[in-house]
């Protein structure tokens, strides 16, 4: 067997995972089913605190099955850091199963409220933005409202960007939930 | 490493359902597991625990000096014989005690079973006397732990514990008794082992094992690099077969050291900060490295960037986590170290070896080029010839414990390792006073086989009340501190790296050893010159319990070679200031 150029070398000479380590980095989802107990939380959590990695946002809740709960988590990094992660993340051992959600083809929402300064003139103002994003005004009083808006994170922050001249007095967000698109199970997706 | 559990082993249990208390349940779980030895310390929380063992007469509980203690010779116990250790400690200080240890296990892949006491359950969260989240405080230090909540769940729990534990890549567990679990009745008995989450792969596949030979058939200039993890395989004759049917070097990580045979010509000793020159500028040279069990740790790749940069690198491991962390592997073999070793060595039937006598040749050169060396001038007494005197007065399945410092490295070094099982220190914690409880755990562990401790002064001292355990065993084993009345590691890098500020590094005020020894009822010897090395050590090997030879040595004496932090393993710096590779 003749050798080729050695596989990991950069041009440098140099081997090039040490570089990998620093590069871009972007955000990843992964959806994590785990076994639905005490403690299982705090084990993921506290996972990403260890290794140093970063989470942008999780959201839990009960599944299908209700000894399953399916966290949502979405992490930055790059190709290199998301598989440790995902490896890390399959050593927990109440973690049953570990889905990159990334690159398929997945629905992801999240619902945010904003409770925003109003008066008499802008509420109306306020009012027809949140149609144009089909969200919706929850609460109103003489000097606020509550707008909900559910949908991708894209969507979610051009409301927001809407509605930040009006004055944004508080913010809350679930955090990102994904499904993959179609018959098949996020379970399936061989990831 | 662990073996898959033999089935069938649970069943006569259940036909005899009787009612006992939590803790008889334990003890009961613990003896189905094989359990003979335990080490530990007694408390409010876990007295049900110990009246469970006052009358039982299969399980030898060793009371230790300190938690930490009991932990590090539960360590020992696992590196010796392959199976779990297991210590015990009250709630509170007790657990958290052992912290230390457990972390110490964690980075070294032993598998240890931590039986804590907690308060009652309904006290839990009230900050109760001596409460602490033992849960929590040991998550980010352990595999996987468990609070046990009720008295039902005791058997389950107790034999999950130790699949967890041993299987896969070893590792430590901590059950957390809380003290009415222990005390109430239960008549369950263990049922059917089922973890959903959690199922090691064993075997490599097929494919990467196949690409692995075609990879060594086609290298020039291969280098095997074994590690703990083919010791804890039971891999060492697989690599062997590996090495010596191919012609392939071998370099070991500190804990691969007697993974392979050192006295074989084909090994190169140990790598990294302290390895030696020739195995340094072998992985940096070589063009197919094959890591086995091993976790490219930065103590032994030295800067990332000029590990092995023209290398080939195919990497078996238990852990596909370990899989590309440090080091890309072209060829990653997931699965147990004695399996795929074993394997890849059937393939090679199919397989023309190597041709690597030229570059056994060059590493030949290089053995000469840089070869280890010590001076000692008459009358001095320097720590390598003590560690070289003990080394020929003793066979060679010797046990050899260590603290943590220059005399561990030393002790890596300058004895020779030709077993596996044969060399249990802290390589990735790097805990001092890891030394004396590990010798105990040891030899209780091998009590036929000639157990000795390299420690250090500073090291010693962290855990010295554990002679008190070691005498009231009437434990037999010889223990040498290379005494430089200094941290004398910390002192080697302020004299190389921070303009000879020696911080805090000096100990000029410490007790005498050798009396320190004779006050807990051990023998003590005091060295202080070369001549009468081999006498003292051969009368305190002979002598029948605890031995402790404080050998003071020359202060100023330096482990070499050094790769300096942050540099690459070529650039090692040999003795005397010498430069390794890059000046040739
Ligand atoms: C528990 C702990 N505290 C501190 C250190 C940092 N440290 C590493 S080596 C060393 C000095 C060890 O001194 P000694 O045991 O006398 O061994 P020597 O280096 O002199 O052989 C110290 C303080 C450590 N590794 N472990």
């Amino acid at each position: 067997m003749s050798r080729g150029a050695p596989s990991r070398r950069l041009s440098t000479g140099v081997r090039e995972d040490a570089v990998a380590r620093g590069a871009d980095e972007t955000e990843y989802t992964l959806s994590v089913l785990v076994e639905n107990k005490p403690g299982v939380l705090s084990r993921v959590a506290g996972l990403f605190t260890r290794r140093n990695f970063n989470i942008d946002s999780l959201a839990v809740g009960e599944t299908e099955n209700p000894e399953y709960s399916r966290m949502t988590i979405v992490v930055e990094g790059n190709d290199k850091t998301v598989e440790q992660v995902k490896k890390q993340l399959n050593k927990v051992i109440p973690v049953i199963k570990v889905s990159d959600l990334t690159d398929d083809d997945s629905v992801d929402r999240e619902l945010a409220m904003y409770k925003v300064s109003c008066d008499p003139e802008t509420r109306g103002e306020i009012m027809q933005i949140a149609e144009s994003f089909r969200a919706n005004v929850v609460d109103m009083g003489a000097e606020a409202v509550v707008v909900e808006v559910t949908g991708d994170t894209e969507k979610v922050e051009a409301m927001e960007d809407m509605l930040r001249g009006f004055g944004i007095k508080e913010t809350v967000r679930t955090g990102r939930i994904s499904l993959a698109r179609g018959e098949k199970t996020t379970d399936e997706t061989g990831n | 490493m662990s073996k898959t559990r033999e089935d069938g082993e649970t069943t006569e249990e259940k036909e005899a359902p009787t009612t006992r208390r939590g803790a008889e349940a334990l003890v009961e779980g613990l003896k189905q597991e094989g359990v003979d030895t335990m080490f530990g310390i007694t408390g409010g929380a876990v007295m049900p625990v110990y009246d469970a063992l006052y009358d039982d007469e299969d399980i030898d509980h060793i009371m230790m000096g300190h938690e930490q203690g009991a932990a590090h010779a539960a360590e020992a116990y696992h590196s010796v014989t392959g199976r779990p250790g297991v210590c015990l400690a009250t709630s509170g200080p007790g657990a958290t005690n052992l912290i230390t240890g457990l972390a110490d296990a964690d980075m070294d892949s032993r598998s240890i079973i931590a039986v804590t006491g907690q308060v009652p359950t309904e006290m839990i969260g009230n900050d109760a006397f001596q409460e602490t989240d033992m849960r929590g405080v040991s998550m980010p230090v352990t595999k996987h732990n468990y609070l046990v909540k009720d008295e039902d769940e005791v058997p389950d729990t107790v034999q999950e514990a130790f699949y967890v534990s041993n299987t896969g890549r070893p590792g430590p567990v901590v059950v957390d008794m809380p003290k009415d679990v222990s005390k109430n009745d239960t008549d369950a008995v263990r049922g059917e082992l089922n973890i959903e989450g959690y199922s090691p792969n064993y075997e490599g596949h097929p494919r990467q094992v196949k690409k692995a030979a075609e990879a060594i058939e086609g290298a020039d200039k291969p280098l095997i690099f074994a590690g703990g993890g083919a010791i804890m395989a039971d891999a060492a004759d697989e690599v062997r077969e590996l090495a010596n049917e191919n012609r392939i070097p071998v370099t070991t990580s500190l804990q691969g050291l007697g993974g392979f045979p050192e006295d074989n010509d084909l090994s190169l000793g140990m790598l990294g900060m302290h390895g030696t020159g020739y195995a340094n500028r072998a992985v940096t040279d070589c063009d197919l490295l094959i890591g086995i069990g091993v976790r490219f740790d930065d103590r032994a790749t030295g800067k990332i960037e000029s590990f092995a940069p023209s290398a080939e690198v195919i990497h078996v491991d238990i852990d596909p986590a370990e899989i590309s962390k440090n080091i890309h592997a072209d060829i990653p073999i997931v699965g147990d170290a004695k399996r795929v070793v074993g394997d890849i060595n059937d393939e090679m039937a199919s397989h023309a070896s190597p041709d690597t006598e030229d570059w056994l040749d060059t590493l030949n050169d290089w053995r000469e080029k840089y070869p280890m060396e010590y001076e000692q001038e008459d009358g001095e007494l320097k720590p390598q010839y003590v560690i070289e005197e003990l080394d020929d007065r003793t066979p060679d399945d010797t046990i050899v414990c260590t603290g943590v410092g220059q005399h561990q490295m030393w002790a890596a070094q300058w004895y020779e390792y030709n077993e596996p099982r044969t060399w249990i220190s802290s390589g990735g914690l790097g805990t001092m006073g890891c030394g004396l409880p590990m010798t105990i755990g040891a030899k209780l562990a091998a009590p036929d086989k000639e157990v000795v401790c390299i420690d250090g002064d500073g090291s010693f001292l962290m855990t010295v009340q554990e002679l008190a355990t070691a005498v009231r065993e009437e434990l037999d084993f010889t223990l040498v501190i290379i005494n430089n009345y200094y941290m004398g590691m910390v002192r080697q890098w302020q004299e190389l790296f921070s303009d000879e500020r020696y911080a805090e590094s000096e100990l000029p005020h410490l007790p005498e050893f050798d009396k320190i020894a004779e006050a807990f009822g051990a023998k003590g010897w005091r060295l202080t010159e070369s001549e009468n090395v081999g006498e003292v050590l051969e009368e305190a090997l002979e002598y029948d319990g605890p031995s402790v030879i404080d050998a003071v040595i020359d202060p100023n004496e330096n482990v070499f070679p050094m790769v300096p932090a942050g540099s690459g393993n070529d650039e090692f710096i040999m003795g005397k200031g010498t430069q390794g590779s890059r000046i040739s």
